[in-house]
């Protein structure tokens, strides 16, 4: 490991980008746990809650799990815009400080 | 009057039928095509075998992540399912999503940095070695084992039904084929293969699903209503599949944390350049997988009402045939066929990805990484590459015949908790902590492998339905909930007791690899 690579791992920067990617990554995944387990333990809980009619037929468990999905398909599309757009910046920054 | 054959009279199950057989060879020609192509871009190296030569783009990627991933049993088992369960479909359906964000967002982009051609590489990238890749190549091998299994047994008894062939020549067809793609196009055939499967199968069920909602004007309620007027509002809500909170969490943890250690679906992140591309990959995966897992109950409950729940237990008790009963009764046997060779891309797809993970753990992590101590040519890899394909390939060809009638529903769960318990725990805390050790790296494998393994036996799944037993010695289906714990707390004390000094100073190099990609060897173009 050459002086510079050394300069870069330990500087404020570099573990500045570390430290948001976990927060980001782990305020992501704590949200993905909340809607997914949300959902499975009303399911085991409650299930009189799912069963109420939002239509004559259709009730709110089949409009949740849909959202379920597309939750999850948003939090993947947050977590991507912010990589590409914010996180892959600064690592273009730190690469050129090598 | 004899009702089930009144139904196999009137669907064409069971027999050849001139259009599943024709599009049957068509799915085998465009996939052998798409293999003859990759064979002539190949280079015969263990890195274009393994990666393709890491120049696939994340678009590609992405779609040969959910050919990878959706298999017969997602296909199949869950539009199935619907028809004859209702609402636990969906359940079921949502939970096999929810996994791929979480890969995103713990595992894939430094997955990617520090690995070459299989997760072991990760793990053992700082700690020692031979210990670690013996221990992962045990919860790969576990994992895809169980996998490939359930696979083959599942495929001899579809193609059974979809094309009339005898199982054991169904199970050999797909060994052959899946031979073929691996032995000469290695992972360029194998990601072309997916590609063209999930293509397939996207198509095949969005051309169901507008056929069904052509017959409800488009309307979702009318369709549930003709539901409820069948079957009761019963259907349309949530009924036994989730009986408590442990059974559902364990559930949901095992196929949520069971993808991020799957061998196959790892391995794909080698085939595409950087850690972008590999982020890419999975906002692709994630919309392809998440779409199809939104339009197949549709499919399920169009199939419940339209052809009905009796007719499809009479073919296949499981429900397996409710989406191609569907297709043959809304489009003729033509649509049926149509949709028979969709399920047979699938199940080759998956086998395909499978066997190549099995090669690279066999091949690369035990026999060059631990017998040869990773001292072996470029050539000698390659070849090594070939003949663990080859061995798999006969392996997985046995199981399913030797396996024929088996009920092998269980083994897909077991995949996961094997996967969720023994792998990720290890591929993670590698990633994270600084001050994981060689000793908790291979407790924790080990541990949580060994434990989900044996509580399956004891619990319901097998000890009561496999092998008859009264009661269950251990009360839950899945023991995800206590074994990815346990995996944890091994890794953590195995890491006390034997700490790794170096193993801690490599930690701060490697997050140069791990966070900005510097020392990623950089792609070639195939």
């Amino acid at each position: 490991m050459d002086k510079k690579q050394k300069e870069v791992l330990e500087s404020e920067r570099f573990k500045t980008l570390v430290r948001r990617k976990w927060t980001i990554s782990y305020v992501l995944l704590f949200l993905l746990f909340l809607v997914y387990y949300g959902y499975i333990l009303i399911i085991a809980a409650n299930k009189e809650f799912l069963s109420i009619k939002l239509g004559q037929y259709t009730n709110l468990g089949l409009i949740l799990g849909p959202i379920v999905i597309i939750a999850a398909w948003l939090l993947t599309a947050i977590y991507v815009w912010w990589a590409n757009n914010r996180y892959d910046k600064e690592v273009e920054e730190l690469k050129k400080m090598l | 009057m004899d009702n089930a054959s009144n139904v196999v009279q009137q669907f064409s199950f069971g027999k050849p039928n001139a259009y599943s057989i024709f599009f049957f060879f068509i799915v085998i020609a465009i996939t052998l095509y798409a293999t003859y192509l990759a064979a002539k871009k190949s280079q015969k190296t263990a890195r274009s075998y393994y990666t393709a030569g890491g120049g696939i783009s994340g678009f590609q990627n992405g779609l040969a992540l959910a050919g990878d991933y959706m298999s017969a049993a997602s296909f199949l088992g869950i539009s199935g399912m619907v028809a004859l369960k209702g609402y636990d479909g969906i359940i079921y359906a949502v939970g096999w999503l929810v996994g791929w964000p979480a890969l995103l967002f713990l595992i894939a982009e430094p997955l990617r940095n520090l690995g070459k051609y299989s997760f072991a590489d990760v793990v053992a990238f700082r700690l020692n070695a031979k210990p670690i890749r013996t221990a992962a190549a045990i919860g790969g091998i576990l994992v895809l084992l169980t996998y490939t299994t359930a696979q083959m047994v599942g495929s001899g008894s579809l193609i059974k039904l979809l094309f009339g062939f005898p199982y054991e020549i169904a199970v050999i067809i797909v060994g052959i084929a899946m031979l073929v793609y691996l032995l000469l196009g290695g992972m360029l055939a194998t990601t072309w293969v997916q590609i063209i499967k999930a293509s397939l199968l996207l198509a095949g069920v969005t051309l169901m699903t507008i056929l069904v909602l052509v017959k409800f004007n488009f309307n979702l309620g009318e369709l549930y209503g003709a539901v409820a007027e069948n079957y009761g509002q019963k259907a349309l809500e949530p009924g036994g599949l989730i009986k408590n909170g442990t059974d559902a969490f364990s559930l949901g943890l095992a196929l949520m944390l069971g993808l991020l250690g799957l061998p196959h679906i790892l391995m794909r992140f080698f085939t595409v350049p950087d850690a972008k591309q590999a982020r890419v990959s999975i906002v692709w995966a994630t919309t392809w997988i998440g779409y199809f897992y939104l339009i197949i109950p549709i499919v399920g409950f169009g199939a419940s009402v339209i052809v009905g729940r009796e007719s499809i237990t009479q073919i296949d008790k499981g429900g397996n045939m409710a989406s191609v009963m569907l297709a043959e009764v809304m489009g003729g046997s033509a649509l049926m066929g149509f949709l028979a060779a969709v399920a047979f891309a699938t199940i080759l797809a998956v086998v395909a990805g499978l066997t190549i993970a099995a090669s690279a753990t066999l091949a690369n992590d035990l026999y060059i990484g631990v017998l040869k101590g990773g001292n072996a040519t470029e050539s000698e890899k390659y070849k090594a590459a070939k003949v663990a394909t080859f061995i798999w390939g006969i392996i997985a060809i046995f199981l399913g015949i030797a396996l024929k009638g088996q009920n092998v529903a269980f083994l897909v769960g077991l995949t996961f908790a094997i996967a969720a318990s023994a792998n990720f725990p290890a591929l993670f805390l590698s990633i994270v902590w600084k001050k994981f050790s060689t000793t908790g790296a291979v407790l924790s494998i080990l541990v949580g492998g060994i434990s989900a393994m044996i509580l399956i036996i004891l619990g319901p799944t097998i000890w009561v339905d496999v092998l008859k037993n009264a009661e269950p010695i251990f009360p839950y289906k899945l023991p995800t909930i206590f074994t990815l714990p346990l995996a944890f707390i091994a890794g953590w004390v195995g890491s006390l007791i034997a700490p790794d000094k170096r193993a801690q100073e490599l930690f701060e190099d490697e997050k140069l690899r791990t966070y900005l990609g510097v020392g990623v060897a950089e792609a070639s173009d195939h």
